[in-house]
């Protein structure tokens, strides 16, 4: 049962360039070992953390796509929680939701389409088309933020 | 054979009840009145901006509805329908996990 993961983990900021790599081909071959497939590998360099984690104040951020089993995200998992350079990790499925995702808009532009062909429109929008800001109220007092406090 | 059985057979004539004409003068005269200033309606913002992917790593999305003390705005306040306030809710704690987002600020 191969399903799509999603696995972000903030390595420590000490860490050199090449031990992130090193990293990464640790987890490419934990993957590769137990038979999934990296599908995408983002790097979102280093960034501020909204809290302290441990005396860290800053992390590297990597994201890894990788479809693969249940064992294989468990193994990972494991494995991450014992190396002392990464300081959190996430794993999270996503084909589910996605595929969820991709119906709603698949829908949505299907309704919009014949919609517009009912008015005698073209299916598509012209570029320019219905844009918004020709309102003056889609400013955001959306939420009256004062109300309930 | 228990007496029960025979009483289940004569019981359709009473079955149809419940369903007809009882549900209508309710929500006549309810709210209106004590609200004299204007406020204006409020509505999701995912589904008028018709924003599908509610995404943990979207933080720029998700700030607004964590404010100052980074707690998750209430439905109440912001307008959110409930599927996507749920969503929102998974999105934010998730990034709370990655540190993207604070648990709490002082």
């Amino acid at each position: 049962m191969t399903r799509k993961y999603e696995l972000v983990y903030i390595v420590s900021p000490d860490a050199t360039d090449e031990q992130v790599a090193d990293l990464h081909t640790q987890v490419d071959g934990i993957v590769q070992r137990i038979g999934g497939q990296i599908e995408k590998t983002d790097n979102w360099g280093r960034r501020r953390l909204a809290y302290e984690i441990g005396r860290h104040k800053e992390g590297t951020y990597v994201l890894e796509v990788i479809n693969g089993s249940g064992e294989l995200m468990k193994e990972i998992d494991r494995r991450l929680k014992v190396f002392d350079l990464v300081i959190r990790h996430l794993v999270v499925r996503v084909d589910e939701e996605q595929e969820v995702i991709e119906r709603v808009r698949g829908k949505r532009t299907e309704t919009s389409r014949r919609r517009r062909l009912a008015r005698g429109l073209p299916a598509d929008r012209l570029p320019g088309e219905g844009q918004r800001g020709d309102s003056d109220d889609d400013r955001d007092d959306r939420f009256d933020m004062r109300e309930g406090i | 054979m228990p007496p029960r059985k025979s009483f289940g057979g004569g019981s359709g004539a009473g079955g149809g009840r419940g369903r007809s004409s009882s549900t209508t003068g309710a929500a006549a005269g309810k709210d209106g009145q004590r609200r004299p200033m204007f406020r204006r309606r409020k509505v999701c913002k995912f589904c008028s901006d018709k924003i599908d992917d509610i995404n943990y790593k979207d933080t720029k999305l998700l700030l607004p509805f964590v404010p100052e003390r980074a707690k998750i705005l209430p439905r109440r306040i912001s307008g959110t329908c409930a599927t996507h306030q749920r969503k929102l809710r998974t999105a934010i704690m998730r990034a709370r996990q990655l540190a993207l987002i604070p648990y709490t600020v002082e």
